[in-house]
């Protein structure tokens, strides 16, 4: 590894001067990131380094143990352990330095980030730094879920680390919170392991994953309760009980032993609301032009940073074509272009890219949206008093909407807006 | 003796008796100290400018808050220095600060002042523009709630004290002389007994002395954590204008580089369980985000409830009786954090009416780990191995550092306070199964329902 270790002169903590220089630093070592560092090399980008906080490589799909992943990228049907080995093969074998155990602990303006590592803190300083550090699933806390708090109140991330990284089981019986995709994820991982759910349930009127995934929990002899919701934990070491509550009637108590939260996923944008990068509030990611360039031009961002949350593979084709935009930047200087944000209305939940250019060159790129109900009428987007695009159906809360960005005018002479009616 | 509760007030008794000389055993009943009031509060080193003027409780809080200035440094204990204001959000709130501020200067807290409007908002430019104006309380600090009572405990234990945890004094009986002790994991024989078992101080007056001489009615506080993106909202406490009951919703800095929200105050009869609920919860945020507008959108890191053992009287219930060899600090209510160290002093004053003791010649001062966010942390030494819990950036140093100590963790509860290892945003899922790993079968319960393997 080409690193320069410049020491301060008579100073008693050296370690604490280690600088990393690099062409393009990526920060998180997922499936967006190591797809844009490959990218990156591919273009011929000089030293390309990817930063990545845990012992090894790979990201979310190191402990999901279970397909489907890779089908897209690789027309391969791997599981997650697979696939993220997969994907350190190729950095690798593409001349990427990935560097573990190394924390990005401030993003600093002009891609200049601040670490930590095992042998004391470092800089960094890259001509561009791509920010691809994932989302998480939110925890009991930020649900302000009631009741005690006891051990064994976890989410599905910590539960398939336990089971896969770490062979330990947080729970034998719990009462499975959500019907999203990664709530299946959930049940796979309890059955291989011997943890027999006791109840799945969602508070919404059907299972969010669709048909037929949903037929899952069923087929796996847990019984479903749809429109129920949790109302609070009980236990005061370990969890004892859940009540929860169906439609209209008294709240009921279900023994368990571990409550799994599923899903609800938020970016990990830790690092971006404490740097002066601007944050959008409804994706909760920070906010990007349809490159996947932050407000601060040296920063950009991919993957599920970018909004909770889509698949594997989308993060890794969007890592691939951020880094196709970074290549340019860095060849030929990307245009600074004058930009309109796109205005949402509810139940809009979110778009990415936030903005567009005035001048809207983007032919082949697409607007993300997602919304936050179930709901059926009209997507229309607007420039000004004119819509410019326009479909109708039933909008369900975990399907992308995707707008092709070539449906804007080439000329924005107006405010853009997405409106559902 | 025996100090029987392992709060705040025990592990500050049991460091005073162990440093003039006594023969110490802290008896807690909890897998770890600090299972009681003493788990969850808002953190804050007071002054004593509101306290009951003449009472013993503001005796007690300065004479823990002057002491806390002087061994902090030594115990590794960090302060933040932030001043408090207790803003006038309406006409009636404007109303009392006069007599707050009168209060405060008969308190003997002299630097206490009456601030502006155009001043609060100079110093708080974050705060919303309802704020009328403020007193100043300069000498409102923020502290470490858990390091520091595991730094005194510690202490105590490095110069001669020894801790059972796990240990429920059940019953016992006194001879005139001698105190027998009967707890869960055996009998005790003691001299003299400090009562300072918080929220059930009552319960072991009458299992031990056949009657209470109060009784506890557990009033519960309800917090919100936001993120550590707040934090920079703002540099002082806000106070509010306090009523009977209560000093009221605080808006805190923590010393951990959160922003915290809470207490409510709630009467319940559960003495165990602080259970936190929904619809109070949303209501603090409410009240923070109309407080500092700038809140909107942050996320939660935590959310977490205490209870307060409060009596029958807001007075505090220290009772001295030297028939009995057998002191009582008790009903300590809300003000226990701040003034353990005075409370210890003042059951050491009573103990020395009946018996001498010989001040330990040179104490050992063992230093606790720095938690605190504005000064250097292990994270930023070189040779830590790995870093497990990444929101909180804490070390497997520090983890295995924690578990090797001489008072280690006993449960979950116990590892967090220590290291802050899971008490993050993510609230453990990057790091809680890789915890489960590390402290394996060292807590009680275990993280972990078993082991297995593909
Ligand atoms: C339980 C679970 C099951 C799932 N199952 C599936 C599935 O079956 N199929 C599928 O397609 N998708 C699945 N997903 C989603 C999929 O894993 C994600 O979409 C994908 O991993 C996102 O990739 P990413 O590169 O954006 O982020 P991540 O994979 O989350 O990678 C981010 C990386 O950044 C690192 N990082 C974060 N902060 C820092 C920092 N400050 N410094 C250094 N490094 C940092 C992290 O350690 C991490 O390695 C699942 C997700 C979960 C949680
Ligand atoms: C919401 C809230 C906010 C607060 N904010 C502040 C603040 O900002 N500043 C401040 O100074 N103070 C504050 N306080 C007050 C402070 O936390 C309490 O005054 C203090 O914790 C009381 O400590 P204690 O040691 O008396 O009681 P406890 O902490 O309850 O300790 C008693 C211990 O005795 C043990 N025990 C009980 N019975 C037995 C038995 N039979 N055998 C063995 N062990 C037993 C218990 O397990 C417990 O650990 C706050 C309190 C609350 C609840």
């Amino acid at each position: 590894m080409s690193e320069n270790t410049a020491s301060h002169a008579g100073s008693a903590t050296a370690a604490t001067s280690r600088h990393i220089a690099c062409d393009v630093a990526i920060v998180g070592s997922g499936p967006a990131g190591l797809s844009a560092a490959i990218r990156l090399r591919e273009h011929g980008v000089g030293r390309v380094v990817v930063v990545e906080r845990e012992s090894e490589a790979g990201g979310i799909p190191r402990h999901c143990a279970h397909p489907p992943y890779g089908v897209r990228e690789y027309h391969r049907l791997m599981t997650g352990p697979t696939y993220a080995r997969h994907n350190v093969k190729l950095a690798l074998a593409a001349g990427v330095e990935i560097l573990t155990r190394h924390t990005v602990v401030a993003l600093d303006a002009g891609a200049r980030l601040k670490l930590t590592t095992p042998d004391g803190l470092a800089t960094l300083t890259a001509r561009r730094v791509l920010l691809a550090v994932g989302a998480r699933e939110t925890p009991r806390s930020a649900r302000r879920i009631s009741g005690d708090r006891p051990l064994g109140v976890v989410n599905t991330g910590t539960l398939q680390a336990s089971l896969f990284l770490e062979h330990r089981k947080p729970f034998e019986q719990p009462l499975i919170v959500g019907t999203e995709l990664v709530s299946l994820s959930a049940i796979a991982s309890c059955r291989k392991a011997g943890i027999e759910p006791v109840a799945m349930i969602e508070p919404r009127g059907r299972p969010t994953a669709r048909w037929p995934l949903n037929l899952y929990p069923r087929l796996n002899g847990i019984p479903l309760y749809v429109n129920t919701r949790l109302v609070s934990i009980e236990g005061s070491d370990r969890v004892e009980a859940a009540w929860v509550q169906s439609g209209r009637s008294g709240p009921r108590r279900i023994d368990c032993d571990g409550v799994l939260l599923t899903g609800e996923f938020t970016p990990e944008s830790a690092l971006v609301r404490q740097s002066a990068l601007m944050l959008d509030p409804r994706s909760q990611g920070p906010s990007v032009d349809p490159y996947g360039r932050c407000s601060d031009p040296s920063y950009f961002a991919a993957g599920n940073l970018l909004r909770p949350i889509e698949t594997a593979g989308w993060s890794w084709r969007e890592g691939r074509r951020v880094a196709d935009n970074l290549a340019t930047d860095l060849a030929d200087g990307l245009a600074q272009e004058e930009c309109v944000t796109i205005n949402l209305r509810d139940p809009i939940k979110y778009c990415v890219p936030q903005r567009v250019p005035v001048s809207n060159t983007d032919r082949d790129g697409r607007l993300q949206l997602r919304v936050t109900q179930p709901v059926k009428g009209s997507l229309r987007l607007w420039v000004g008093e004119r819509v410019v695009w326009q479909s109708t159906g039933h909008f369900l809360p975990e399907r992308r909407i995707l707008i092709p960005s070539h449906t804007l005018p080439t000329h924005l002479d107006g405010p853009v807006k997405v409106d559902l009616i | 003796m025996a100090v029987i509760g392992g709060g705040v007030v025990g592990c500050a008794t049991a460091r005073r008796f162990a440093l003039e000389g006594a023969r110490v055993l802290l008896l807690e009943k909890g897998a770890d100290i600090l299972s009681g009031a003493s788990k969850a509060n808002s953190a804050i080193l007071h002054t004593g400018f509101d306290a009951p003027s003449g009472s013993q409780e503001l005796a007690c809080m300065q004479r823990g808050y002057a002491e806390y200035r002087e061994i902090a440094q030594r115990l590794n204990l960090p302060l933040l220095e932030t001043g408090a204001m207790v803003v006038a959000w309406n006409d009636a709130d404007e109303a009392k600060l006069d007599a707050i501020l009168a209060q405060a200067h008969a308190n003997g807290v002299e630097d206490v002042v009456r601030i502006s409007r155009d001043a609060v908002r100079q110093r708080e430019p974050a705060l919303s523009s309802q704020a009328r104006g403020a007193v100043w309380v300069p000498g409102e600090h923020v502290i470490d709630p858990w390091s520091a009572p595991l730094a005194y405990l510690q202490q105590a234990m490095a110069n001669g004290a020894h801790v059972w945890r796990g240990a429920t004094v059940e019953g016992g009986a006194f001879d005139g002389k001698t105190w027998t002790l009967l707890t869960t994991l055996g009998e005790v024989r003691s001299t003299e007994v400090i009562n300072c078992a918080g929220l059930f101080g009552d319960h072991l007056e009458r299992a031990l002395l056949g009657e209470a001489s109060f009784t506890i009615h557990p009033r519960k506080g309800q917090f919100v954590v936001f993120d550590k993106a707040a934090a920079a909202m703002l540099s002082s406490i806000i106070l509010p204008v306090p009523n009977e009951r209560t000093k009221g919703v605080v808006l805190t800095r923590t010393i951990y580089g959160n922003l915290l929200v809470g207490p409510t105050a709630e009467e319940q009869e559960d003495r165990d369980h602080a259970s936190l609920d929904e619809a109070i919860l949303d209501s603090l945020v409410a009240d923070a985000i109309t407080k500092v507008p700038a809140l909107e959108g942050m996320p939660i890191t935590a959310t977490y409830a205490g209870l307060r053992p409060a009596t029958e009287q807001k007075a505090y219930r220290l009772k001295d009786r030297p028939e009995a060899n057998w002191i009582t600090l008790g009903g300590v209510r809300s003000t226990g954090l701040t003034a353990a160290l005075g409370l210890a002093e003042h059951a050491f004053a009573c103990y020395r009416q009946r018996r001498a003791t010989t001040p330990i010649g040179s104490p050992v001062w063992p230093a606790v780990p720095n938690l605190a966010e504005h000064l250097p942390r292990d994270w930023q030494q070189p040779g830590y191995e790995e870093i497990v819990c990444h929101c909180e950036l804490v070390t497997r140093r520090e983890i295995e550092a924690a578990l090797e100590s001489p008072l280690p963790p006993g449960n979950i509860g116990g590892l967090k306070r220590r290291t802050r290892a899971c008490m993050g945003r993510c609230q453990g899922f990057y790091c809680g199964a890789r915890v489960a790993e590390l402290t394996g079968n060292c807590l009680t319960p275990p993280i972990s329902t078993g082991i297995w393997h593909e």
